[in-house]
């Protein structure tokens, strides 16, 4: 009996142990991909070594003004502000609808918002982009706004509902008492006590709108283009251009995205950004 | 009894009638949302999918006739599930075991914080780093070289491989976030009642988390299923476009970009959303077949 208890926590112990090195394997080979990004953005020349021979700062300078990065960057953040703008107040109000009332057809409405998140971009983009050229949007900045809302309108609507749930609707009840009209009770009640929630969605939205390759790949053109959809094809270019030039590029993609996710998880829990509450939801977050 | 003995209004308005019904001016609130999303998702997939019945040249079904007998079309779904389908094995049984480790760790945060990073900056970086650390000059060809594992650089990129682990370092991450949002929805104090009463770590794990983490986990594989057999621009960049990666987002993408067929593309892309759909539908269908209980045992 002793013993096979003994052998059971040995087994164990060696199971632990496995679990941890492949999460420590998992991360290293993580920062490996990362850093290897990082230190070639840097090096003058790199070639059969472990690190660089030397270090320098221009690639950056060359990779701004090969890839036009002013422009592109203006782009992006053009994209992804009406594409936050929007969702935020379409997607707001429409979950402030679906928290407080039971209607017929809310099952539907809610499954009309699921599927948008469950069907991959690509499958959506290709009849998505079709449509948008024929109404003559696709290539412009207004198409890859247009198909960025499809999986962000559902998204700040997911994202915001719990956090309705949770206000009080005898505040609400209060505030009509006193006079207030659906304007005034969203704009002097409901924005500041959702102003976390909000402020959740619109970062979760913002980082994934930078980040959203199919859609705007398939809808964009060449003055439509936003950063990693530049990035895409100077990778896919790869030998016109010095590997170093392209990292840099990367790089500059890499800060882009990752400033705003420091940002958004000082609001947010990681499990959100994959379109979850947390276990403890609300109480974090 | 009583009902007819109250004095009720002769006419009932419209307005009354529909506010019972749960609708008024604050319901109204869901239309823009819903109307914008019936406009650019739901009208796009319809119009797509009457489209791929209009081909170019030829009868109703042309194009769907035409994929499945041009074996450079219909090897792409095979392909793209020798890819797609192992990924998303691996992803989900590596996340299960380090999901129920990682959910007893009190600092969480910082582990949750950096695989998440993979998730965020997504595939087009993924493969762009996979070039340089899996390439024959990368850190990883020098390592195994230093250890005398190979005794030449091993190609790791460009073809099937490269596309895998690609779907590795951004799929794990996004499991594993959501297997552990699902098992830390677990009440701890059944496994506890279960080792009190001699359930070894074993029999704890078959009996009791694996049953309450079924429809969560089952919806975790649709997910990253439906994710991995969209894969393309790591397909692109890291894999044989031309060749053993070729998968059916390709396909798609060069019938409406290369040859400007709108028509074929559309339909491309129906048989995308009708495979996806088939093995969301099949996982589904077995999970009520393997397992039967209480469907919401865990959050979710």
């Amino acid at each position: 009996m002793k013993t096979t208890t003994n052998e059971r926590s040995v087994l164990d112990k060696i199971w632990i142990y496995a679990v941890w090195t492949f999460v420590a394997f998992f991360v290293l080979n993580l920062v490996g991909v990362v850093g290897a990004v990082a230190v070639n953005s840097f090096a003058t020349r790199w070639l059969g070594t472990w690190m660089p021979n030397g270090y320098t700062f221009h690639w950056y300078l060359d990779a701004w003004r090969e890839f036009q990065l002013g422009k592109i960057l203006k782009v992006t953040f053009e994209v992804v502000g009406a594409v936050v703008l929007i969702s935020g107040l379409l997607g707001v109000p429409a979950a402030y609808a679906l928290s407080r009332r039971e209607f017929p057809g809310k099952r539907a409405v809610m499954l009309l918002f699921l599927l948008p998140l469950l069907v991959p971009p690509m499958t959506i983009g290709i009849p998505l982009a079709t449509v948008l050229y024929r109404f003559g949007v696709g290539g412009t900045i207004w198409g890859v706004i247009l198909a960025n809302l499809v999986p962000s309108l559902p998204f700040v609507i997911l994202i915001t509902m719990p956090f309705i749930d949770q206000i009080d609707q005898r505040v609400e009840q209060a505030a009509k008492v006193f006079g207030a009209n659906t304007l005034k009770l969203f704009t002097h009640v409901l924005v500041p006590l959702l102003t976390p929630g909000i402020l959740a969605a619109l970062l979760l939205v913002l980082v994934r709108t930078i980040a959203m390759f199919e859609l705007t790949f398939l809808t964009s053109g060449p003055t439509s283009q936003t950063l990693v959809v530049a990035l895409y094809y100077a990778v896919d270019a790869a030998g016109v251009r010095a590997g170093q030039s392209v990292d840099a590029m990367a790089m500059i993609y890499m800060i882009t995205t990752l400033v705003w996710l420091l940002i958004a998880l000082r609001f947010v829990n990681p499990t959100q950004i994959v379109g979850r509450q947390p276990a403890s939801a609300g109480s974090d977050a | 009894m009583t009902d007819a003995a109250l004095p009720r209004p002769a006419v009932v308005s419209l307005r009354q009638r529909l506010a019972r019904r749960g609708i008024d001016a604050t319901t109204l609130l869901v239309l823009p949302a819903v109307l914008t999303i019936l406009a650019l998702f739901v009208y796009p997939f319809i119009e797509g999918l009457v489209l791929s019945f209009l081909p170019r040249k030829g009868g109703t079904w042309a194009n769907y006739a035409k994929f499945f007998s041009d074996p450079f079309l219909w090897q792409t779904i095979p392909t793209t599930l020798a890819i797609s389908v192992p990924a998303t094995f691996a992803n989900i049984l590596l996340s299960i075991p380090v999901a129920l480790r990682v959910r007893k760790m009190r600092r969480q945060r910082f582990l949750t914080t950096i695989l998440v990073i993979p998730i965020t900056l997504g595939t087009v970086l993924v493969a762009e780093g996979l070039l340089n650390y899996l390439g024959p000059q990368g850190w990883l060809n020098r390592m195994l070289l230093g250890i005398g594992l190979v005794d030449h650089p091993v190609r790791l990129v460009h073809n099937y491989w490269g596309v895998f682990w690609s779907l590795v370092i951004a799929g794990f991450p996004f499991t594993f976030l959501l297997t552990l949002s699902y098992v830390s929805g677990i009440d701890p104090n059944l496994e506890k009642a279960a080792a009190t009463l001699g359930a070894g770590p074993r029999a704890r794990f078959r009996t009791i988390l694996l049953p309450l983490m079924a429809s969560g986990l089952t919806i975790t594989f649709c997910l990253s299923f439906v994710q991995a057999f969209a894969v393309f621009p790591s397909a692109v960049l890291v894999g044989a476009p031309a060749g053993s990666t070729r998968v059916i987002s390709i396909a798609a993408f060069q019938a409406a970009y290369e040859t400007y067929d709108d028509s074929m593309a559309s339909a491309i892309a129906m048989i995308m959303a009708a495979i996806q759909l088939a093995i969301v539908v099949l996982v589904l269908m077995g999970r009520g077949f393997l397992y039967r209980g209480p469907a919401a045992g865990g959050k979710g």
